[in-house]
Order: C-alpha cells, then structure tokens, then sequence
C-alpha cells in the first residue's frame, strides 16, 4: 500500500424514478498519494461528487456502490459495514459540501456543529473542542473567531461559512478532506479568500485532499493532479501542469477551450451603433417602505444611468446582491422603477410593464436564469413557444406550429423536441427553449440575466456562441447581466460595473486590462486564471479589499 | 431579539380577539335566521299567541337582533355569560361541570395520544420504507377512513356487548375508585385517540421525512452520526413547526368535534349541550358556547405558532 487513497474499478448503479438502473460510474481507478490533492473535473452528471462521496462508503439515495474496491487509509470502504463506516466519517475522511449555507442545521449554533464531530467519535472534551475550533478559525483567517461560533448559520455570510465548514471538516484531524465544489456559489472576490485559507490550511497539516469542480481555473490553483470525467469514466489523469499545457482527451481541450478568449469581430454594419435604442437615466429602484420623498429605503437601483445602442450589446456585472438583477426587472418594467426615466425606441416607457403597449412588451423581452422555473413544467416546448405567438402576433394554429420549427431549428435544438416536456430537456437545452420562447415575440432588446450561469462551461460557451450568431442574423440587442466577467466580455461591446446599486464604471472589452475604478480593479483581478502560480503570487491591494470585499 | 418575540406575541393575541369577534358575530346572526321561535317552543304547542308575545316582550326577543348581541358582548365584559333562555339558570353555571368534563376526557386524550402519535411518526420516518413504515402508514390512512361513531360503535359491540369489560355508558359522577375511571375513560379515550392521531402521525412523519432528506442531515452523516442522532439532533428541532401545528390542529377537534363521542357515549361533555342548546334556540347558551370552542382553538393555534418560531433562530 503506497497511496493513501486507491480506487480499483468502481462501479455505481442508480435506480431513476420510472424504477431503471442505470450505471453512473462505469470501472473509475485513480490513486491519491498522502498530502496530494486531486481535482475531478467535469461537466454536472459526469459523477464527480458521486465518486468523492463514495470514497466515504456512501452513496446517495437511490444510488448503490455494486463493484470496485475504494481503499482509503488501508481499509476498503465499499466492504465496511455501516456502523464502521460511521466510525470513519468525521475522522479519517472529512467533508466539505457545495453549499455551506445549506448544510449548516439552521436551529444549531455554529460551534455546537463545528465540534460535532468529537462528540460523536469522543476525540476530546467539549472544551478542548472549542479551543481547537477558535485555533481553525483563526487559522482560516474568520473574522472574531471567539465569538463567531456563538451564531446561528443565518448570522454570517456565505463566504464565511464555506470556511466554517472547512473548520468542521479539519477538527476531526483528517488524512483526507473531500471539498465539494466548494466555492461555486461564492463571489469571486470571496472566492479568492476562501481558496486561499483553504490552500495554506491543507498545506500546513499535510493533508491529502480531492477537490471536486467544474471550473478549471479554481482548480488549477489548488490541485496537484487532475482527473477528468465524464459520463462515469476517467477521460484522462495527469499532473496540473500536464492537462493545463499538454492535454490529450478532446473533452478536456475542450473544457480549455472555452476559457481562451475568443477575439471579437467588428460589426460589418457600420452605422448599427449610432442609433440609441434603450436609455435609462438616473433611475432608482429598491425594496421596503417609501419614504417621504417617493424612495424605497432599501435601494437596490440607485440613480444608474445606461444607453444600449441598437445591434449592440452592453454588459452588466457585479457580485450577487448589487442590484443587476432588480436592475433589469426595472428595464422590464416588473418591478417599477421609483424615479428616472426609461426611453426606449424613442418613446418614454411606463415605469409598470401592465401600463406599456403591446407593442412596446413585445420589443422587449426578458430571459431569466433559471430556465427550470421560468419554463413551464406542465406544457411541452411547442406550448411554450406558441403562447407569446398567439399572445404578440395573434397566429393561428397552423402558422404557430410552422413558426415553432423555425425557431427551434433558430436555436439550433432538432424538430423532434417539441412535444417534449421541460423535465425531458438537458440544462442547455432548455435554456435554448428558454431562449426561443423569447425569440418569438420578435423583440428588438433581450435581457438576458444570468442565462449561463446554471450551465456547463462547455455548454455556455455553446450558447454565447448561439447568441452571437442569432444576433448576426436577426440584428438584436443585449443587455447582458452577469457575474462572470469572461462571459460578458466574450459578447458584449461595453460593459457597465455594478457595486451597491450603483454604475462605478463603464468600459469596453479592449481596455478590461485597465479599469480606473478601485472596485472594478479587485473584481477584474479576482477572476482565477489558468496559470496555476496564479493565486500564490495575487496580491491585492488590502484597502481595496477592507473597502469593497464586505463578505 | 427578545421584544421581536414579545411584539410578534402581541400581535398574535391582537388577531386571535378580532377573530373571535368575528366568529361570535357569525354565530349569532346565523342562530337568529333559524327557523322557529324561542318563545313558543319554551311554551309547547298549547301556548295562546298572546303569552308567547308576553314572554317574547319579557325576554327580549322583540329587541334588534344587534342591540341583544351588543348587550350580550356588553354582559361578556363583565364576566356575565348571560342568562339561558331555556331553564333562566346562569349559563355560567350551565357550562361550568360540562366544561370540566370536557377538559378532562381532553386532557386524559392528549396525553395518551401526542407521545403515542409522536413516537409512531418519528419511528417510521427513520425506517422509512420497511415494513415496519408500512404498517404504520396503512392502519393511520385505515383509522382516518373509519368515521369515528363507526370506531365508538365497534368499541361498544366489542368491549361492553360481547366482552363485557367495560360499561357502554359513561356516567363521570358514579366513578369512586380508580378502576372506576379507568373503565369509565376508557372507551371514548380510545376512540377520540384514534381519530386524532392518525393524523398527527401522518405529519409527524412527512415532516421528518422532509428534513432527513435536507443537505444538514446528509452532512450529519457524513461526520459519522448514528441514525438516532441525525433524526433527533438535526431532522426533528427542524420539523418542530409543522408537527405542532399539526398536533394544535388535532387537539383543537378534542374542544369542539367531540359530540359524536360525547352522544354515543353518553358523555356530558360542553358539545353536547351545545346541541341541546340548539334544538332550544337557547341563544345565550349556543353563543357562550361557541366562544368557548373558538378560543379553546385560538389558543391552541397561537401556542403552534409561537413554539414554532421559538424553534426557530431565524425568527427568534
């Protein structure tokens, strides 16, 4: 036994709703050695978390570990009973989830669940705990680590506790921690934080670790080697430096590919972009009681001025909660603007989209980020579709249904899926479904928020390229909301910086390199890149950081 | 933190009058549109018109509807329950040894039925699936589908007729020892614990089998808690909420529902002597009454409701 971890021809079967079974990991083997750290990288479905979770000996409802040896620290988990199992988890194997937020007992307070473990396996006295645990929290750089621990799960961010978890996961002292996408649903700037804690805590304690991710940049800072997966099967292994520069698999070529920025061409129409098509001018909008002078007291919109201008795309983007979201339900006209004004094709807008024309509804159309809720669940695409085609152009039957084929066949998806239902459509599909059904009313301006976020960034990159094509064509303009800065710089001619509500800059693509206000600056320089030596040699300006990175 | 409670408290109780207000309103109007009048039932079919106008003139009744519900709420005020129409004795006194009966077969119900309910939902929510579950899930869907006076006969044909265990009325005043109580208890208990449990067990086990499927639950498991700490440190402080206002609603069938139970067993419980009250137009009474069963219920509800925020830190 050289390895610390030695997985032999697992094999995982899963049972669906309709009773099949399935097999989701099909003969996977791969060695982790002590102190490594190993990354599975692949697309959602590709069995990544279901094989880190297995080197725990255990398997999600529905799924069954029937094949393959998993051999951790000497002792094959897929052979243990579940009592010695138990005894295990927590101690020589640890877990950190994707979702902290979701994972902390929200009737518990922290520290009771910090320390959870050594009650369970009697590692020490519940006083020690609490030393050791202020020890990790302050080694993983939490803010009061005495007194944090005292709060509920609801008290403190999500940043935050993403590293709590960790120091969950380490006060069993581990010889392995299993991080489950870990920081997925963090900010970027937060993002950087929490990798970093994580990084000098493993290294410190020599611990081995796998690392679950979809996003190579974020791994390329922390793993040593790299695993890829897809469809239940190891793709390809190999050192970071390895995959990064000399990738073998066309699948991970591709997953590299969609991070090499794309140059952008010029628009063959020249005089496109001297015609205003939307502007927005010192709006505010937000949430709670009004005051006396008309304003909500929350503002999630303050005063931001915008022009998109017409076959031409502005970009949005900032961190969760900075208002891009409310900003383009105010543009919609869903959530009424509170004061400014809203200019478009010419003509001044309602502030409430049920006092707008048809006309002016059907110009404008919204795209949501989730297209598991925005699409109904009960209807199949060809309902989906037809609705805004009767409901704007008022087709009947028979144009409707010639029409739905050539908006499918406009968002590249076959003919054939019309009749089925949204649960039947895989996460790209459906956003394409999404996506027509907005095409349909024939608009001049689509807001699109946050429509690649949900998805593969093999399958994003295939709908920005969608967009861009679709734009060629039909000579729409975007308004593209996001928190990804490589999305929106692969599409868009301008981009507006969002912080607090408020428009801090407005750039174009060409001179992202050279932002001129402090936030933008740490945003910009937040985003991982490829370059493993990334991370340890980032250096940020700790102002910048005390003022804007709040989480 | 501490006022939010004491505020969210008040404003619950505030709620809780003006819904009582509500229902006695309601139930005054809708007792003074039944047909047939106080007067001439109280004074049988061989009454002249003219003593039945005399005696509607003495009590009342020629009076606007409001004006006897407003001097009716007045009298409430202070401590007055009214006088009831039927035999002139304080309604107060009416009620009084019904209403200590009907808290007694309550009281001897809830406690037999919710760590019964409780134990059986949260047992078959851990062994989700056995046979066990099953057993459990079937015969609570198969008490809920029985109606209970088809229960309370069954018992009676079972336990008085055939066996001969238990008599088939219950007479609370001849009980002496407590044997008497028991045998005297026993059958409607039984009965009014059947009905409401099988409900409490359902949600009891939902509302587990919800949480034990929530990420904090896996996440307990993988720090290698055993299955009894999973459900009883992580899953049940997280169902509190729905499982108590599942057993408020339960109990609050106990206050009010009971008449079934109360006729079949000859029980002098409050519900019956609602009915009575009814059949007399005995206005006083059936509004007294009312009253009693809607705050019986409003309190039930408003403790649910504050246990369950209580339970909860991101509403305390």
């Amino acid at each position: 036994m050289t390895n610390l971890v030695e997985v032999r021809n697992l094999r995982i079967e899963a049972t669906t709703d309709a009773g099949r079974v399935v097999e989701i990991i099909k003969g996977v083997s791969l060695d982790i050695a002590d102190g490594e750290i190993v990354a599975l990288i692949g697309e959602s479905g590709s069995g990544k978390t279901t094989i880190a979770l297995s080197l725990m000996g255990y398997a999600r409802p529905g799924c069954r570990i029937t094949g393959g040896e998993i051999n951790v620290n000497g002792k094959n988990m897929a052979a243990l009973s579940e009592k010695q199992r138990a005894r295990l988890r927590g101690t020589d194997i640890a877990y950190v989830p994707q979702s902290a937020a979701a994972s902390f007992n929200p009737s518990s307070t922290i520290m009771e669940q910090v320390i959870e473990v050594t009650r369970i396996h009697g590692l020490m006295s519940p006083e020690q705990a609490r030393k050791r645990a202020v020890e990790l929290f302050r080694a993983l750089s939490l803010p009061d680590p005495e007194g944090i621990g005292a709060r509920y799960p609801h008290q403190v961010s999500g940043g935050q506790l993403q590293r709590l978890s960790a120091a969950m996961a380490l006060i069993g002292d581990p010889k392995l921690m299993i991080f489950d996408e870990p920081t997925t649903a963090l900010d970027v700037t937060t993002q950087i934080d929490v990798l970093k804690a994580f990084k000098s805590v493993m290294r410190a304690d020599g611990i081995a670790g796998v690392y679950v991710s979809h996003d190579l940049a974020v791994v390329a800072q922390i793993a040593d080697h790299i695993v890829v997966l897809k469809g239940g099967e190891v793709q390809e292994t190999g050192t970071t430096a390895q995959i990064l520069s000399a990738a073998q698999h066309p699948y991970t070529r591709e997953l590299l590919a969609a991070f090499e920025p794309k140059p952008r061409q010029a628009h063959a129409d020249a005089d496109a972009g001297t015609k205003e098509l939307l502007r927005i001018d010192n709006v505010t909008a937000g949430y709670g009681a009004v005051r006396g002078d008309g304003l909500p007291i929350i503002r999630a919109v303050d005063s931001v001025t915008l022009v998109v201008e017409k076959g031409r795309n502005l970009g949005v983007i900032g961190e969760s909660g900075c208002g891009k979201s409310t900003l383009a339900r105010v543009i919609a006209g869903i959530h009424p603007a509170a004061a400014g004004d809203i200019v478009f094709d010419g003509k001044e807008l309602e502030r409430t989209a049920g006092k707008r024309s048809q006309d002016q509804l059907r110009e404008m159309q919204i795209v949501f980020q989730y297209a598991d809720t925005a699409l109904n669940p009960a209807k199949p695409v060809e309902d989906i579709i037809s609705r805004p085609l009767a409901f704007y152009h008022g087709l009947d039957r028979q144009a409707r249904s010639k029409r739905v084929d050539e908006l499918l066949d406009m968002v590249r998806l076959p003919r054939g899926l019309r009749y089925r239902r949204p649960s039947e459509l895989s996460g790209g599909q459906k956003q394409r479904v999404n996506f027509a059904r907005a095409l349909a009313a024939d608009p001049k301006l689509i807001i699109c928020d946050e429509i690649t976020s949900a998805l593969d960034t093999v399958v994003a990159a295939a709908v920005i390229e969608l967009l861009k094509e679709l734009q060629r064509e039909l000579g729409l303009s975007y308004i593209f909301i996001s928190h990804d800065l490589s999305v929106v710089e692969a599409i868009c001619d301008e981009i507006m910086v969002m912080y607090n509500g408020q428009r801090v800059e407005q750039i174009t693509p060409d001179k992202l390199q050279a932002p001129t206000h402090p936030y933008s600056k740490l945003l910009f320089s937040s985003v991982p890149k490829l370059d493993p030596t990334w991370l340890d040699g980032l250096v940020r300006d700790p102002e910048l950081v005390s003022q804007y990175g709040h989480r | 933190m501490t006022s939010g409670v004491l505020n969210l408290v008040l404003k619950r109780l505030a709620i809780a009058v003006i819904t009582l207000l509500i229902v006695l309103f309601a139930v005054f109007f809708a007792t003074s549109m039944l047909p047939g009048d106080t007067a001439s039932i109280l004074l049988g079919q061989a009454a002249t018109p003219e003593a039945v106008a005399g005696l509607r003139q003495a009590m009342h009744l020629n009076d606007p509807a409001i004006l006897r519900f407003l001097r009716w709420l007045l009298g409430l005020l202070h401590g007055d329950l009214g006088t009831s129409y039927a035999n002139e004795m304080p309604v107060a006194a009416l009620i009084g040894g019904r209403f200590i009966n009907t808290m007694e077969l309550a009281g001897i119900t809830t406690l037999l039925s919710v760590p019964l309910a409780l134990t059986l939902g949260i047992t078959a929510a851990m062994l989700r699936g056995s046979l066990y579950d099953r057993t459990v899930t079937i015969l609570s869907i198969g008490v809920i589908s029985v109606p209970e006076f088809m229960v309370a006969t069954l018992a009676v044909l079972l336990f008085a007729v055939y066996l001969k265990w238990l008599p088939a009325l219950s007479s609370v005043n001849e009980a002496h020892t407590l044997t008497d109580l028991v045998r005297i208890y026993a059958m409607p208990v039984i009965t009014l614990t059947f009905v409401i449990s099988a409900q409490m067990i359902r949600m009891t086990r939902a509302a587990v089998i919800e949480t034990l499927s929530t990420p904090y639950v896996e996440m307990a498991l993988l720090k290698g808690a055993s299955r009894g700490r999973m459900v009883l440190k992580h899953a049940l402080p997280n169902a509190l909420g729905p499982i108590v206002n599942a057993v408020a609603l339960s109990l609050s069938y106990l206050v009010g529902g009971v008449i079934i139970v109360e006729t079949i067993f000859n029980y002098p419980g409050i519900a019956k002597l609602m009915v009575d009250a009814v059949a007399t137009r005995d206005l006083p009474l059936i509004q007294s009454c009312a009253m009693i069963f809607c705050l019986g219920y409003l309190l039930l509800i408003t403790v649910a409701d504050i246990i369950a925020i209580m339970s909860n830190p991101r509403l305390r």
